[in-house]
């Protein structure tokens, strides 16, 4: 497939902003049991952190649309689209956190109940983003159960990470569990990536030539696609990134998402702000390598009808 | 319940793409809006068409059949791209099994394009929404015009009838016997989208035996 950018941003926006939201309301959460508080000021700063990536993320995503002035359409068919429920699930998870943040600056009561809502828009959210790509069920090397957990896992990693910057500057009493929970996550992250890219690697595609055409016997091969030009069908679906190029890409996503960002936290896990600063935006730029390597790996079984010119 | 489809005999399709041209010219004149060409005397042409005609060699040299090989979308039974779009702009019809676009709520999320194995969806580059094979919806219910011409235009274009119209869900119809009696399939039949176009394989047929001199009338 060729990757979209506004697809590669809305994913990676949203899911910073999910795992930032997870970070923050587990702090207050385990707080709340040992009887302490956190500082509200990180929490409302936290708030508008998210508030900001998910927006960013929402705007990235009418770049998508051909017809963005229909977007409002969009939710209509909820019951069987997992792109119609994030459509839902987005917005809610936005006014939930924006909820969330504008409660803790008033010094209003009731953070928790909505804190807890927020959690299940952002539960829901990460489900229906992923389930866009897992749903499909031939495009193999998406419709998978690490899909998921990657887009939970990657997300829940950067959050965290930018959770610790903050914290540098407003909380430093949640570094540490900031700075562990952000390096277990992107281990874990790093694990599970590269489990996914083992099972793609041994993927054996179900369809050929012989079941896009119909024909019996071992050997087919296109001679022609019937046209010389471009087509959608050329352009959509072919990302045109030779193997030397994709491997180059797949190490410096490997490097960038997971193993720099894991040493520059360690380096700043004292309160060093700078170093964990840089530690989020080397990590974001890893994922959004990691979100344009994982939308150009499908292989999509029409280009078996688009391999040769003439 | 109907289920209206085209029956495709690659046994007599000389790959002449007179359907691709009378498609092109009958959808890009409808009632919905033109197909977008771009530069299409230019040096890269590129344009919307609902059905293309393709090139394949099949079997082993010396022993290699070519296959020309029309492809559009297949008005699928359970059709992946029908429940994906967000919109409701996607959909297929109760009354007759076609899937059809509305452009009017089409968003060009393409979502829908992802979604279907056959690569039979394109977005149209300048109206900017999902386009595709609509059967001619237009004109097979079109009671202005004669019976015999309410048909889809690439069929009334086959030079070698290769292209069977009619309800594929009718037991008696055309189109039923010729899957029938002449072994009909389904594409790519691992992804269960059950397509209500099928194809007609090449019947077999013995190699020529070289010319004899001995032999009194030519093969």
């Amino acid at each position: 497939m060729r990757p979209a950018y506004s697809v590669v941003f809305l994913t990676t926006l949203i899911g910073a902003g999910q795992g930032l939201f997870v970070a923050a309301f587990m702090a207050e959460a385990v707080a709340r049991l040992a009887g302490e508080s956190v500082p509200t000021t990180f929490l409302v700063r936290a708030s508008i952190g998210i508030v900001a990536l998910g927006a960013g993320g929402l705007v990235a995503s009418f770049f998508h649309l051909g017809r963005p002035e229909r977007a409002w359409r969009s939710a209509a068919m909820w019951r069987t689209s997992w792109l119609s429920r994030e459509v839902i699930a987005l917005p809610a998870f936005i006014a939930l956190a924006a909820a969330y943040g504008l409660l803790h600056a008033r010094g209003h009561g009731g953070t928790f109940l909505v804190g807890l809502l927020a959690l299940a828009a952002c539960i829901a959210l990460f489900t229906c983003t992923a389930m866009i790509y897992a749903c499909i069920r031939f495009l193999q090397e998406w419709a998978s159960p690490l899909t998921f957990v990657n887009f939970v896992l990657m997300g829940c990693a950067s959050g965290f990470t930018l959770a610790a910057a903050l914290a540098a500057w407003q909380a430093p009493a949640l570094l540490a569990p900031f700075t562990t929970g952000a390096i277990a996550l992107t281990l874990a992250a790093l694990v599970s990536r590269v489990a996914s890219l083992k099972r793609n690697a041994r993927l054996q595609p179900r369809s050929t030539t012989q079941s896009a055409i119909g024909a019996r016997g071992p050997d087919a091969v296109q001679k022609s696609r019937g046209f010389t030009g471009g087509s959608f069908n050329t352009r959509e679906f072919f990302h045109g990134v030779g193997a030397p190029g994709m491997r180059a890409i797949l190490a410096a996503f490997l490097a960038l998402a997971f193993v720099v960002p894991v040493a520059l936290i360690v380096a700043g896990r004292d309160g060093a702000g700078p170093w964990l600063a840089l530690a989020f935006a080397v990590q974001y730029t890893g994922l959004v390598a990691e979100r344009w390597y994982f939308l150009a790996d499908a292989r999509h079984p029409q280009n078996l009808y688009y391999q040769s010119v003439a | 319940m109907t289920q209206l489809a085209l029956v495709i005999d690659l046994n007599v399709c000389v790959g002449c793409h007179a359907c691709v041209t009378s498609c092109k010219e009958w959808n890009t004149s409808g009632d919905a809006g033109s197909l977008a060409d771009l530069m299409p005397y230019g040096k890269d042409p590129s344009g919307t068409f609902f059905n293309r005609v393709q090139t394949f060699e099949v079997g082993h040299y010396p022993e290699t059949q070519t296959v020309h090989f029309p492809k559009s979308c297949l008005h699928c039974e359970d059709p992946p791209c029908v429940p994906v779009c967000p919109t409701g702009a996607s959909y297929k019809r109760a009354e007759d099994g076609i899937v059809l676009v509305d452009y009017d709520k089409c968003i060009g999320c393409k979502y829908c394009a992802w979604a279907c194995p056959y690569g039979a969806r394109e977005l149209d580059a300048k109206q900017k929404v999902m386009k595709k094979c609509t059967l001619c919806v237009d004109r097979i219910y079109d009671e202005k015009l004669p019976e015999r011409d309410r048909k889809p235009a690439c069929v009334l274009a086959c030079p070698t009838s290769a292209r069977l119209f009619g309800d594929v869900h009718d037991p008696e119809s055309e189109v039923s016997r010729a899957i029938r009696e002449r072994g009909g399939y389904a594409l790519m039949p691992e992804w269960e989208t059950r397509p209500a176009n099928q194809y007609l394989p090449r019947r077999e047929s013995a190699p020529c035996d070289p010319p004899t001199p001995s032999s009194s009338s030519p093969r």
